[in-house]
């Protein structure tokens, strides 16, 4: 049992840590936010350039590093509510190719996505917005050597900024909704494929994509055909843990701020950090950061070392949903009036707190995972 | 980063497992009792002692003590093993006062002879222990204790009441806390720790029965009670560092996650025989099962952080709080899942679970004041942990 980090991660996290903090103050993540395309190409070099781009991929793929480098970055991330498609194209996009792709796809997709030549999102969340096999309704119908897709994908995150997206479809009817499914890598500037923004809350970029008559190339199916349900259920453990990396760093800084007021703002002649009421709750939100913290290192670490992770990632998935919920709004409720405005960064981390909650399952949705168990 | 046991302590976890399917008495299985409600079986005391003396000539109280104190020198891992196979088991036999609290804090505060009489004791599980900490007046606020021990030549001479003192009616030594300066300022300064043989002349117990009916605490009443001025642990003075060092390991030894764990599987076991697994059951039981994990972790990390020489203090109150208030809402959802059922007792027609289920919920109301109240323990988080101010 142990709960360091090792000196690679620590020298991630140091890295990632002083960039952040650097390249990515208040000032930008507003103007994030508002940006239409919600990064910028100086930030996007840079990232590659200190290889962050290429975390978890494999070095034969022009990668570094191993997935809990990955998580160890993402918190970070998290600390300074990083708006940008880096979790898409390295997290989502990179770990379909990992998962589900040939030997000659990893060849011509992963270097790009490590350079940064490349950003590939991921397309599987329909109109049911759920996250079982059952919500894929949009088909590819063979033909030829093609297949043509049709269908509408929702909350597709950075589609407005990927060069490709990864498209979740239905290739054949059978009575298990598990079997049947196919994933795609389709050109995002291919006729047929329209893609109109959703505007969200935490000012992260989704988008609607619709699929009509889109003629793909039998090549361009990652994988196996018929067989990519398993496949998205490995990339959507990775996606739960990473988020759940995000969350952490998300509560921690909420904390951090909130002790920094706490200590600093005087009511009836003491620092409201005095008064018990102020006190318990920030107890609390310490116990919530740490469980957090535990809960995800323990689901990266098993993914990583590739041992059976389904119920750690949905205990992570669930719980840290819950916590952090639960920071943010003791963090409001420390911060007053203030950091009810706009003015104040507090929102920021409120918003995307919510929308990493909901992605790729909510709470409700991995209790049910688990309640299998029973 | 390593969330596994190591293949050694693997190994010791099946050789536990082995000799609790053996030497286990069936009726403790068979009635699942848990750790904090088992004390109402009527031949528990002798059955605790039997089992902690089985369980101390396998050397496994002390496997993971130093050698120099007749243990292994194994990772504390070890300890949490013993613990969380005696719990799966349903068996009594640890010593959570003298093996859990007392044999560390004489480890780290006691004088060579005081390691010398007492450690060989309690790792046979021979010597078992009480503390007699808390008073009527003064419970949180431990630092105003009031029980008074006279210096004499040879002695001190102690005269008062203590209370909460849980096995204090068959214990064999008691570790106690006394004012032995009035004038002390602050009021901590004038505490002295002592160890004090149960047979002394002058010690009368009186039974305190908790709402669950259980008899676990007493009432300790001490009339001139001369205790040897080499039974003083820590220093004349200086007993306030001792009782915090030993409310640390306190916070650390007891794996409640465990308790609660095998109480809900327990408890989803008779559901499901029963078809109460609706799908909103089914939800609380996987909300409880995704709390008691990260329960497991915060207990993990406290004895991760002792497997390396680190002493935790914010992460000991943490620990304790997370595990304790999660037995509690383990302890209430056996009530939900069983309606009008929970309420039936052990000796009642149709009672569901050998009258388990109002034994530990009623018995779970203590566990947010013992160890410390769960205030107490978030005062420590926010003032130490977080560096927050303090008003008084």
């Amino acid at each position: 049992m142990d709960f360091a980090l090792n000196e690679q991660q620590e020298m991630m996290q140091t890295l990632a840590r002083d960039f952040l903090t650097g390249e990515y103050p208040e000032k930008v993540l507003r103007a994030m936010a508002a940006d239409e395309k919600g990064y910028t190409p100086e930030l996007w070099k840079k990232l590659a350039e200190m290889n962050l781009l290429g975390l978890s991929i494999p070095e034969e793929y022009g990668g570094v590093g191993d997935f809990l480098d990955l998580i160890v970055v993402l918190e970070e991330m998290g600390r300074v509510c990083f708006l940008n498609p880096f979790f898409s194209s390295v997290v989502l996009g990179a770990s379909a190719i990992i998962e589900a792709g040939s030997e000659k796809q990893k060849q011509e997709y992963l270097p790009g996505i490590a350079e940064g030549k490349t950003i590939i999102t991921l397309a599987l969340t329909e109109e049911s917005a759920k996250y079982t096999p059952d919500a894929i309704q949009t088909r590819a119908t063979p033909q030829g050597n093609d297949f043509i897709i049709n269908g509408t994908k929702l909350f597709v995150t950075d589609a407005n900024v990927a060069d490709y997206l990864i498209c979740v479809a239905r290739t054949r009817e059978t009575d298990n909704p598990q079997n049947g499914i196919s994933l795609f890598m389709v050109d995002l500037k291919m006729p047929g494929v329209s893609c109109n923004p959703l505007k969200t809350i935490s000012g992260d970029k989704q988008a609607e994509v619709t699929f009509d008559n889109v003629k793909v190339s039998g090549d361009n199916v990652l994988g196996e055909i018929d067989e990519g349900w398993p496949r998205v259920e490995k990339v959507l453990q990775k996606a739960n843990v990473a988020r759940c990396a995000e969350m952490v760093g998300l509560a921690q800084q909420a904390l951090n701020m909130s002790l920094d007021y706490a200590k600093e703002r005087i009511a009836f002649g003491h620092p409201i950090g005095a008064f018990q009421s102020i006190q318990h709750r920030c107890a609390d939100m310490l116990i919530d950061v740490d469980g957090s913290r535990f809960a995800t290192y323990q689901a990266g670490w098993r993914i990583n070392e590739g041992l059976p992770a389904a119920s750690e990632a949905a205990i992570a998935k669930a719980w840290v949903s819950q916590a952090c919920r639960r920071v943010m709004n003791s963090a409001h409720q420390v911060h007053g009036a203030i950091g009810f405005t706009e003015d104040h960064i507090l929102p920021f981390y409120t918003k995307k707190a919510r929308a990493s909650e909901f992605s790729f399952g909510g709470v409700d949705y991995h209790l049910e995972q688990l309640a299998v168990e029973y | 980063m390593d969330f596994t046991f190591t293949p050694e302590e693997e190994a010791f976890r099946k050789e536990v497992a082995a000799f609790l399917e053996k030497e286990v008495p069936q009726v403790y299985r068979e009635k699942r009792l848990t750790f904090f409600d088992m004390s109402a079986q009527p031949d528990w005391i002798k059955v605790h002692r039997v089992m902690a003396e089985k369980l101390g000539a396998k050397g496994w109280i002390s496997k993971h003590w130093p050698r120099e104190y007749g243990g292994q020198d194994v990772s504390p891992f070890h300890r949490l093993i013993l613990r969380e196979e005696l719990i799966r088991y349903h068996s009594p036999g640890y010593d959570a006062i003298g093996a859990g609290i007392v044999a560390p804090a004489l480890m780290l505060k006691g004088s060579e002879e005081q390691k010398k009489q007492h450690l060989p004791g309690i790792a046979s599980g021979k010597e078992i222990w009480c503390e007699t900490l808390s008073e009527p007046g003064h419970g949180s606020d431990l630092a105003s204790i009031e029980v008074f021990a006279k210096e004499e030549s040879d002695c001190f001479v102690v005269n008062g009441q203590k209370i909460w003192t849980t096995n204090g009616h068959f214990a064999d030594w008691n570790a106690l806390i006394v004012r032995t300066d009035r004038e002390a300022d602050p009021n901590y300064r004038g505490l002295t720790f002592f160890l004090l043989d149960m047979k002394t002349p002058g010690i009368t117990v009186n039974p305190v029965i908790n709402m669950a009916g259980h008899h676990d605490f007493n009432e300790v009443f001490f009339d001139d009670v001369r205790i040897p001025k080499e039974n003083i642990v820590g220093g004349l003075n200086k007993g306030f560092y001792v009782v915090m060092s030993l409310l640390d390991y306190e916070r650390t030894t007891d794996p409640v996650y465990a308790m609660a764990g095998t109480y809900l599987s327990d408890l989803a076991e008779y559901a499901r025989e029963n078809r109460l697994l609706d799908p909103l059951m089914k939800n609380r039981v996987a909300q409880l099962r995704a709390d008691y994990e990260i329960a497991r972790l915060h207990h993990y990390r406290v004895t991760w952080m002792q497997s390396r020489d680190m002493v935790p203090n914010t992460e000991s109150a943490m620990n304790k709080m997370v595990s304790f208030e999660l037995l509690q809402r383990v302890s209430e959802f056996g009530m939900e899942l069983t309606g009008q059922y929970s309420q039936l007792t052990e000796d009642s027609a149709r009672v569901p679970m050998y009258g388990r289920i109002p034994s530990c919920y009623l018995r779970s109301f203590g566990h947010s004041l013992e160890q410390g109240t769960s205030e107490i323990d978030r005062d420590v988080i926010a003032q130490r942990g977080l560096g927050l101010p303090r008003l008084r």
